[in-house]
Formats: structure tokens, C-alpha cells, sequence
């Protein structure tokens, strides 16, 4: 029997359109705006006790123009909008640099227990002394698990945690009177777009620091920029080509000489947890991603948590608030007033950070303890390795076929006269059921492909999908090319036009025009 | 280890196949002295209900919400959030997907995106809301250098009745950027100068309505007076509910509005995750930090969504970006948007109303209090109690003893600037005639 060909298939999944745009499960489904109607609600609420009302002249007149749905209406409707998404839960979610790793349920368990996810941050402080206990066992994983002195909790997410580690910086800068001076950051041009964006935002200027051919960091570069006007370098290690920075220690060295500070994006402390420790390799400050590294949730885009763990000389500029243990129990320390000798560089959030997520990445911790949190490095480094030891005759390495840490970085050198782009690669991966690698990231190779497996992953679903990107190796050297240049096919939406949502913005949803009659 | 499904036989196996003897030699490139021989000095790995021991002993300690009569605001409020909302954030698929860059697999996150900036745009008057920030405070500071970037001014005025916090974060951002911020004092009677204040230097106006100690405000004039001398206001809530009882931002003249959306379907959570509101007008979308989502189509002319304007962002525009946030609520967003779609319109406006007669209630039997007073002329659905000669913080520490939870000395948000009498306190639709009953009860033995 001959093959159908790509074409052949479109043109059936033509002929078999429905009458309802639907294919069975998956389901076409309208916005709220389109199907809600503002005097329909799901929610039962009482009788106001008065009518009184004490609103200054100020009340709301206008309609709002919201719609409402009833409960099974809503279930409905977010239920069949989920069934469009891609999730650690439905496959394998190779995303290097972001760190899909399995969601233990567990921990969400813990997050809605009325202890926790009931309490106000400004409840007295006698009432929430277990809260405190939380954050404080945290800050004891994390600081033993990064061998730092202290520990800023309350960053919102990994780039807040940036920010947050940046300021404790320029606090120390200018506490020695050196803030006039000390104005430059290095940045390698591997680094996540946060890094540059964020010591921008605090008035730092960022100069560039280039990588060796083999992808890391030349401790000479670094000792030829440093000098009275550095203040930092922003390094991430284990780095964005998953790669570990191995003369991480001769540049901390370099940094320390000149006066300067070495800012750790910690995005892939993942791949060392438990194998080494952050403040053996001279680190400063380092956020963790606990989103990351110790899985809460990613959500589709958020809550993260980004705590930063400072070194000594760090520590004392942490920004309020924080926790403290005394005789009494422990105490909330919110303004500078009473910090006793610290100097906190002031707050970066309204309360005390990511309450949610520290109950989750605890949950974790502890479910792994010191032994399973080195055992998920080790897998996830070996899962990677295994990865690339699968594809390496097949599918270039920019830095050849050497061991990488947690995440495997490939390029489109193999790619070259076939006519198609790491784009067209990634976006048939998604017609094979797995969520793309990371593509075009990091800028320092061209068309790059960063696939980072987890631990999570069996060997049985790692041989699959080495299997899988196999095939689709062979199969544009075959020539196959509308398995690409179309894909994907199967998904609930086939590749979307970008470029029209830049050039003319769509960001809300307007009532269509009323349609004029004609005067008679 | 229960999350681990790789066996000691695959990993045999799979470092013969990689062509290593042992794992550590994938770990070369760490220099040998400082690669750890064994498991750091912390517990072992534990069972699900040895976990459970440990985090239910730690929960015990404190005291919930909805376990006693709870009356605490500023910034963050107790409100009832339907089962359903519980239940949809936690599909695997919302729950456990990423930030959504491959958008044909994530249609579900872009699409309810989509309906949030919307919803977002309705509620604040605007005509543009972006996909989140982290909250309501990080919200404000990154208005602030958003005006900056728009005025190409420098210096921030914030009003007295902004929440301290707030006003913290604001500054210290600033200060790090080398940027002015002026700030009034305490403004407890919403009766403060901001408009002589304002000069051709002025970036942005910050005020927050209702403002930290409860009143309402009408915005219309400051908004007219920024606009005389080309500055914008920043118009700030941290009780989203409010909107559904008082004129919105964008219609007293708000340039820029932020604000708190955790009151709705958002957990008290000691502070965090909480989701941060941001709308503007049209024509400075350009200059908006975070997220943006969009219309468009895809190869076969169906509707679509797709995260748009990204070349604002960090990771295209790098030092030259609008922000640096990258993750930012999304499953908050969610939760907010599920919840706003199950109240509607007509149930947004009863619960908004529901809020503002428990307060107004609550009100009236406080004030019948010996020493009581309730500063407030206008408010939503919290107010100001000046309690004479009495130290507020010591008074609502003797009301969590006798288990009502009964709102935030201004001492706590803002020590040593001379208000020690002053406690806030919040009503919201959970309260019950008994609870406000038993606030009543408590403060009166206590004064």
C-alpha cells in the first residue's frame, strides 16, 4: 500500500471538516465576550444587610460591560480552553533553560492548608509563628544546599531575584563610597535577556564579555575588563549552552581582586544541587528559581519565587522584611528601625514574598531530602547526556560531542542547504506530541536548540523521543520537507501569524460594530 | 525516591551507552576540590505522609481567616472564592505548562489571557491591560519608570494616603535608578496638597483609591492638573472589588492604573503569589512593561492567539527593554479571570455592594464605641478607627486574644510617624452579623 503523503492527509482532513469547526475532543470555543452576558452570574451572592452607603459622591454609574456565566457554563469553558495546552502532565516538555520537571501534588496539598493559604500577611505575628518557622527552614535548605550566608526570600520570580541581588550590590558599592565609580556589569552574550535588563534598570551599564570556541567564559577576558569601574559580573552557571563555567573560581578571584561582586543567575542550580555548592565557587549572590529547581508549578507564566542567597559581605544589605528567631519565637523584622546591625537596601514587594510557593519548594525539599535532591541533579545531567549521546551523529553540537550538564545545546549547522530552520524542526516536534526544545536561545549559536529532559523522564520516554527527533532527522535529509515547512498540523492551531499581531495590535476584545441600516 | 523513575540498572545502562564509568565524570568540569563527595548535612528523603507531619505541624501554628472574625486589610483581603476555581487552576494543563512561546500547544493559556487584559481593561476604565505583574506594589514601581520612559521626566510625586509599602517599593527602585521621588506625609484625611506640588520636572502622580487608610478620592482633579504641567497620573487600588462600587480610574482621568487582584480568586497566602494589575491608554503600549497577548490567525485563517509587541522585552531587547520580568502570575491571572467570568457583571456589582454595606454596618456599631472614632468621610469597604489614648498596635494584639483578628495598626505599616491611635480595618462579604457583633463586643472591653 503506497504512503500517504502530508499532502494527500491535508487534503482528507479538508474533506472531513464538521459541521461545527470541532474535532471530536478537541473542541473550537468561543471568548466570554461572545457567549457570556452581563446579567447572568455564577456566583450566589447575599442581600446587602443596608442600604446605606457612604461612597462620597463617588458611585459607579456607568455599565462595566462584564459577562457573566453560570457555574457549568464556566466549567465548560476553561476545562475545553485547557485542552489546548501543552503540559509537563501530558508529555515530555523539553524546554531547556526553563526546567519542566514533574509537579508533585503533594505540594499543592500543603499550599492549601488553611494555615497557610488562609493567613494575611499582616496578621499579628503570634498568630503566624508557624508561617515564620516555613520561611525559616527554607532559608536553612537553601543556604545549606548553596553553602551562602544569607538568604533574601521575598523576590517574586527569578528576574525580581535579579533585581534584588543587583541592588544588595550596588548597596554594598555605595556603602564603601565607591557608587559614582563602580558603574559597569559584565554580561556574557549567552546570558538570559534578565541579566542585561536588570542591571540596566538599576542604572548599571553593561558591557559585554565574549565566550571561548568552547562555550564558556575566558578568566583572561574577565581580567582584562576588570578595574575600578566594575561592579559586577553576571554569570550563569551551569551556563545557557549547559555547559559549567570550569574556571568559575580563577574569575570569582578575578572579580574579588578588583573589588567587584559575582552576581550567579542560578537558572540552572538544578543541574548541581547537592554536587557542589555556589559559595565554595566564590558566588556573592545567586536567585534561585524555586519554579525551577524545586518545581513549583510554572503555571503557564507565573507565580514564581525567586529567592537570593548572599555571601557574607551581601548579606547585611538583604531588603526588608525578613525573619528572625529569638528567644520568643521569631520575629518579622519590617522596618530598618529595628534591624539591629543589618542594612537592609530597603523592600522590593508589599508583603513577604511568595508564601504559595516557599510551602511547595519545601514540600519538595523535604520529599527529597539531601540524598534525592544530589540523585535529580544526577539524573538530570545523565538524561541530558543521554540525549545528546542519542543525536550527536546526527544533529550538530556547537561545541562538540563533549558532556553537558543538565541541558544539551544543538545548533543548525546540520540544517545547512536543507532549506528549513530550527523553527520548521521544532514546530514538527509538535505534531509528534512533544513540547518543543528551546529554540534561537541562546544568541551566541546559530538557530539554537536546547533541550533539557529532567530527571523526570524514564528511560523508556527518553529512547522515544530520541527515536522521534531521529526520524525527523532522517527525514528531512530525505528531503520531506512539507513535514516541516507546514507543521504542525495536528495541533489545535496550525502556525500563527505573528508578524499581523505586531503590526496592528489586537489586545482586547471589542464588541463588533453595529451593523448601520439604512435610513428609510 | 517516588519521583525518580530512572532504576539503578537504566542508569548502568545509560552511562555506557553515553560512554562514561561513572556519573561523575559528567561532572568533570567542576574543579575536583569542590565537587561534593556525598549528601549535605540535611534530613533524608521523606514519604508523602512524613511531609505531610512535618508542613500540617508548622500549618497548626497559625491562626486562619475564615477560623475566627477576621477584619485585616491594607493591601491584602479575605474573600470567598468559589470551589470552581480551586478546581479549574489546578488542570494539569494550566497548572504545569509554561509560559506560552509555542503558542499552536498553548492556545488555552493565551486564549484566557486574552479574555483577563480585557476584563482588566473593563474593570479600570483603560483601554489596554497587560497579562500581569507580581503584584499590586511591583505594579506601581514599574508604573512609576513607565511614566519616566513616557514624560522622559525624572521624579515621582506620591500621594500621603499611598500604602506605605507601596511607597517603600516605589522608592527604593528609584533610588536605585537614580531617580527623584517625592512623598507627602500621612494623609489620613484624604485632604492633602498634591496639585501645588506638581511642576514641569513631574513624571507621574501616584494616588491610591481607595487610599491605605480607606477613603475615596476623586481623581478628576489631580488628573486634570497632571495633564496641565504634562504629567501623568498613576492611579493605584488594592482592593480590585472596590471597582465594582466606585467610578473607575480611567473615567476620572487615570493615564496609567495598577493595582492588587488577589481579593479576587486569590488566596490570603501570607502575601504571595498574588497577581499585579496593569492598564494604560492605547498610545503607550509601546512603552508597557510585562506580558502582552494578542489576536491574530493561523495558516488556515482561524482565530489565534500569540504573546505580541515582544520587542519591549527583556529577552529581545535586553538592556534596552521596558522591564526585566519575565514569569510573571499566569496561573494567578487564571484564577482571577475564572472568578470575574463567574461573578459577571451583576454579581461583581452585588458582591462590590455586599462589601460596602458590611463596612458601612461595622461602621456604625464601631463608632458607638466609648473612645471609637471613625475617621473616614468616604469609604469602600475599609476605614480608619482613631482609638483615644490608646495604643493601637497593643489594642489589636489584646483582640487576637480574645480571637478576633481585628485589622492593622498604621504603627505596623508606618512606626514612628506619630499616628500610634490608628487602626485599619477591612469588612469584606465573609464577615457575618456575628462576627462584626463579636469585633464589637471584644474592642468594647478592651477600650
Amino acid at each position: 500500500m503506497p504512503q500517504t503523503s502530508i499532502g494527500q492527509m491535508n487534503m482528507m482532513r479538508d474533506t472531513h471538516e464538521t459541521f461545527t469547526g470541532n474535532k471530536a475532543l478537541q473542541i473550537e470555543e468561543a471568548l466570554i465576550f461572545e457567549t457570556g452576558r452581563v446579567e447572568v452570574t455564577g456566583v450566589d451572592v447575599d442581600e446587602p444587610v443596608t442600604e446605606e452607603t457612604r461612597l462620597g459622591g463617588l458611585e459607579r454609574h456607568a455599565p462595566i460591560g462584564l459577562p457573566g456565566l453560570s457555574e457549568p457554563e464556566t466549567m465548560r469553558h476553561y476545562l475545553r480552553l485547557s485542552q489546548k495546552n501543552y503540559s509537563i502532565d501530558t508529555g515530555l516538555f523539553s524546554l531547556g533553560s526553563c526546567t519542566m520537571k514533574h509537579n508533585p501534588r503533594l505540594n499543592e496539598r500543603m499550599a492549601r492548608l488553611p494555615g497557610i493559604g488562609d493567613i494575611h500577611p499582616l496578621q499579628p505575628v503570634q498568630s503566624v509563628q508557624g508561617a515564620l518557622e516555613l520561611m525559616d527552614t527554607l532559608a536553612h535548605w537553601l543556604m545549606t544546599l548553596t553553602g551562602m550566608a544569607g538568604v533574601a526570600l521575598s523576590p517574586k520570580a527569578g528576574a525580581h531575584g535579579e533585581l534584588c541581588g543587583m541592588m544588595a550590590i550596588k548597596a554594598a558599592i555605595a556603602a564603601k563610597g565607591e557608587q559614582a565609580s563602580r558603574t559597569v556589569v559584565l554580561v556574557p552574550d549567552s546570558a538570559h535577556g534578565t541579566n542585561p535588563a536588570t542591571a540596566a534598570l538599576i542604572g548599571f551599564s553593561v558591557k559585554p564579555v565574549p565566550a571561548r570556541a568552547d562555550g564558556t567564559v575566558d578568566p583572561e577576558e574577565v581580567r582584562k575588563l576588570a578595574g575600578p569601574e566594575m561592579a559586577a559580573i553576571m554569570l550563569t552557571n551551569p551556563n545557557t549552552c549547559g555547559l559549567f563555567e570550569k574556571d568559575v573560581v580563577e574569575i570569582a578571584d578575578i572579580l574579588h581582586e578588583a573589588g567587584a561582586y559575582f552576581y550567579c543567575d542560578g537558572a540552572n542550580f538544578n543541574a548541581i544541587v547537592g554536587k557542589a555548592r555556589p559559595g565554595d565557587l566564590g558566588v556573592d549572590a545567586m536567585h534561585i528559581n524555586l519554579h525551577k529547581t524545586f518545581s513549583t508549578p510554572h503555571g503557564g507564566g507565573g507565580p514564581g519565587s525567586g529567592p537570593v542567597v548572599l555571601s557574607e559581605r551581601l548579606a547585611p544589605f538583604a531588603p526588608l522584611p525578613f525573619v528572625k528567631r529569638g528567644k520568643q519565637g521569631y520575629a518579622l523584622i519590617e522596618h530598618a528601625g529595628n534591624a539591629g546591625d543589618a542594612k537592609p537596601f530597603g523592600r522590593i514587594t508589599a508583603f513577604h514574598g511568595q508564601m504559595g510557593m516557599y510551602v511547595r519548594a519545601l514540600s519538595y525539599m523535604l520529599s527529597h531530602g539531601a540524598d534525592g535532591l544530589r540523585q535529580a541533579s544526577e539524573d538530570a545531567v545523565l538524561n541530558a547526556n543521554y540525549v545528546r549521546a542519542g543525536l550527536a551523529d546526527l544533529i550538530s553540537l556547537p561545541f562538540g560531542n563533549r558532556p553537558c550538564m543538565h541541558e544539551v545545546l544543538f545548533d543548525d549547522t546540520w540544517l545547512k542547504d536543507t532549506g528549513l530552520t530550527t523553527l520548521d524542526f521544532a514546530k514538527a516536534l509538535i505534531d509528534e506530541g512533544y513540547h518543543p526544545m528551546t529554540v534561537y536561545f541562546p544568541l551566541v549559536v546559530h538557530g539554537a536548540m536546547l533541550v533539557e529532559p529532567t530527571e523526570s523522564e524514564s528511560k523508556a520516554s527518553l529512547d522515544l523521543f530520541i527515536a522521534t527527533l531521529r526520524d525527523l532527522a532522517i527525514s528531512i535529509r530525505a528531503g520531506e520537507r512539507e513535514r516541516f515547512t507546514g507543521a504542525p498540523y495536528h495541533a489545535p492551531r496550525r502556525r500563527l501569524d505573528e508578524t499581523r499581531a505586531a503590526r496592528s495590535p489586537v489586545l482586547r476584545w471589542q464588541p463588533p460594530e453595529p451593523i448601520k441600516v439604512a435610513a428609510e | 525516591m517516588r519521583y525518580h523513575p530512572l532504576t539503578p540498572e537504566d542508569r548502568g545502562e545509560m552511562l555506557a551507552k553515553i560512554g562514561v564509568a561513572t556519573i561523575d565524570d559528567l561532572f568533570a568540569d567542576i574543579p575536583a576540590d569542590k565537587l561534593l563527595p556525598e549528601p549535605l548535612a540535611l534530613p533524608h528523603h521523606a514519604s508523602e505522609m512524613a511531609v505531610e507531619r512535618l508542613i500540617g505541624a508548622m500549618a497548626g501554628k497559625n491562626v486562619a481567616a475564615s477560623s475566627v472574625p477576621f477584619f485585616v486589610g491594607a493591601g491584602a483581603y479575605k474573600h470567598h472564592v468559589p470551589a470552581s476555581v480551586d478546581h479549574l487552576i489546578q488542570r494539569s494543563e494550566f497548572l504545569t505548562s509554561y509560559t506560552p512561546y509555542q503558542p499552536e500547544i498553548a492556545q488555552g493559556t493565551l486564549q484566557y489571557l486574552f479574555e483577563f487584559q480585557t476584563q482588566v481593561a473593563l474593570l479600570t476604565g483603560m483601554e489596554v491591560a497587560n497579562a500581569s505583574m507580581y503584584d499590586g506594589s511591583t505594579a506601581t514601581a514599574e508604573a512609576v519608570l513607565m511614566a519616566h520612559r513616557v514624560t522622559k521626566r525624572g521624579k515621582a510625586l506620591l500621594s500621603g494616603g499611598l500604602h506605605p509599602h507601596y511607597a517603600d517599593v516605589v522608592r527604593t527602585v528609584s533610588d536605585m535608578a537614580g531617580d527623584t521621588v517625592v512623598a507627602n506625609q500621612p494623609d489620613i484625611l484624604a485632604s492633602e496638597d498634591l496639585i501645588s506640588k506638581i511642576d514641569g520636572e513631574t513624571s507621574c502622580v501616584v494616588v491610591q483609591n481607595p487610599d491605605v487608610f480607606g477613603n475615596l478620592r476623586d481623581l478628576g482633579p489631580i488628573a486634570e492638573a497632571c495633564h496641565a504641567k504634562g504629567a501623568l497620573l498613576v492611579a493605584v487600588f488594592t482592593e480590585a472589588v472596590s471597582l465594582g462600587a466606585i467610578r473607575s480610574p480611567g473615567e476620572m482621568g487615570a493615564d496609567i492604573v495598577v493595582g492588587e487582584g488577589q481579593s479576587i480568586g486569590n488566596a490570603l497566602s501570607f502575601g504571595g503569589p498574588y497577581v499585579g494589575l496593569f492598564a494604560t491608554r492605547q498610545k503607550y503600549v509601546r512603552q508597557m512593561p510585562g506580558r502582552l497577548c494578542g489576536e491574530t490567525v493561523d495558516a488556515d485563517g482561524r482565530r489565534g492567539f500569540v504573546l505580541t509587541l515582544s520587542t519591549r522585552e527583556q529577552h529581545i531587547r535586553r538592556d534596552k527593554a521596558t522591564s526585566n520580568i519575565c514569569t510573571n502570575s499566569g496561573l494567578c491571572c487564571l484564577a482571577f479571570t475564572i472568578h470575574m467570568t463567574l461573578l459577571g457583571e451583576t454579581g461583581f456589582r452585588r458582591l462590590a455592594a455586599v462589601n460596602h454595606a458590611n463596612a458601612v454596618d461595622l461602621a456604625e456599631r464601631l463608632k458607638r464605641v466609648k473612645g471609637v472614632e471613625v475617621l473616614n468621610g468616604s469609604f469602600f469597604n475599609e476605614f480608619t478607627l482613631r482609638l483615644a489614648g490608646k495604643n493601637a498596635y497593643a489594642v489589636n494584639e489584646k483582640l487576637a486574644h480574645k480571637g478576633v483578628l481585628a485589622g492593622v495598626p498604621w504603627s505596623r505599616l508606618a512606626p514612628k510617624t506619630g499616628h500610634d491611635d490608628l487602626l485599619i480595618v477591612a469588612s469584606t462579604e465573609v464577615n457575618t452579623a456575628e462576627d462584626r457583633a463579636a469585633f464589637v463586643a471584644a474592642l468594647s472591653e478592651v477600650m
